[in-house]
């Protein structure tokens, strides 16, 4: 914790998002409602991104039927997890819904993994640069989990869109009540689906800001009581990041699958 | 005297309100983890060499059990420990009426 802060002020310091105003194009707190875009969140997924590109492109591209190198083989059994879970539920044909999955997989897990710096580093060093605040876990920004969900959702209605045609209707009429009660039925359905990217961005944004504000809360301790508690938590948050990471893309895939089930 | 009892009124009831999303949370995923790898323990016990499926289906019920009460567990921590918005509110408006 640096100097000449209260624990309420640095926590409060620490949830600042290094913002642009997109009216202005003014970097800093220029707080401007719907037309902020938190640029730490857009900068740090996107360089995660460009990062997971390049190192799977390469693997790919030296890819041996020989004996693999490390990197494949690590890239290899990802990949081998990813296509058997999407094709335990999921059982028609798809090259699609495989890379869907293990780019949300890698993509989420890198991010949330970003929880796993110290949370004095990046901000202390770009404080040098003379950026006030920066956040650089872009899944602990709703924004964020709210973005990929909405995308999520996209598809969902794509599938059953695509899959279903006319049945779409007659589907959300009927089930589950029968004719008779179609507005309960399609109430019902509406809320169902609405539910869906809700539930998927506020379970992955609520626990990586909890995880982030326990480790917030860790370093405001004295600096020679934060290691126990630290490795702790960092250890435990190792179990949460990747179980989110695979939450999210299990989900996913569930969500997609539903799509394409008739009833 | 009466502003400062006020004030710490607001306080309390923000420290029990605390209290409570932070309880209520851990007693919920209390009682669903012991559900949960009770009956997990249990399908393994019946038929252990189903152990590794059950396993990841059990990881994933614990994932969306875990969520919403982390959300509330943190929701507590940070009324507790970073910024209370309702004593904040009633100090603001403390310190307009002492002024004004």
């Amino acid at each position: 914790m640096s100097e000449g802060f209260t624990p309420g002020q640095y926590i409060q310091h620490h949830l600042e998002h290094l913002t642009l105003n997109l009216k202005t194009f003014q970097i800093g707190n220029h707080d401007a409602g719907f037309w902020t875009l938190n640029l730490d969140t857009f900068i740090v997924s996107a360089l995660i991104a460009i990062f997971m590109m390049v190192t799977l492109g390469l693997v790919a591209r030296r890819m041996t039927a020989g004996v693999p190198g490390k990197l494949q083989n690590f890239v290899e059994i990802i990949l081998d997890f990813v296509d058997k879970t999407v094709h335990e539920v999921f059982h028609t044909r798809t090259v699609f819904l495989p890379s869907l999955a293990l780019t949300i997989f890698l993509w989420v897990f890198l991010m949330n993994a970003m929880d796993l710096l110290p949370v004095d580093a990046v901000p202390h060093m770009l404080g040098y640069a003379g950026l006030e605040h920066f956040k650089v876990v872009p899944t602990a920004d709703p924004n964020a989990t709210f973005a990929m969900s909405i995308s999520i959702f996209a598809l969902i209605i794509f599938f059953n869109i695509k899959v279903k045609r006319h049945h779409l209707l007659h589907e959300m009429m009927t089930f589950p009540f029968g004719k008779w009660m179609f507005p309960v039925n399609i109430a019902f359905r509406l809320i169902e689906e609405c539910v869906k990217p809700i539930s998927l961005a506020l379970r992955l944004f609520g626990n990586m800001f909890a995880g982030e504000l326990i480790f917030i809360l860790i370093a405001i301790l004295p600096w020679w009581v934060q290691w126990p508690p630290g490795a702790i938590w960092a250890i435990f948050h190792i179990l949460i990041i990747t179980l989110q990471a695979f939450l999210f893309m299990m989900l996913t895939i569930i969500y997609i699958s539903m799509a394409h089930d008739t009833h | 005297m009466e502003l400062v009892s006020v004030i710490g009124q607001v306080q309390s009831f923000s420290v029990l309100a605390a209290g409570l999303l932070i309880s209520l949370a851990a007693l919920g995923t209390g009682i669903g983890f012991g559900l949960l790898g009770g009956k997990f323990l249990e399908g393994v016990a019946r038929q252990p060499e189903l152990g590794g499926m059950l396993m990841i289906r059990m990881f994933i019920v614990a994932g969306l059990l875990d969520a919403f009460a982390a959300i509330s567990i943190v929701f507590g921590l940070y009324l507790f420990f970073a910024s209370n918005p309702f004593a904040a509110a009633v100090i603001n408006a403390a310190k307009t009426t002492t002024a004004g």
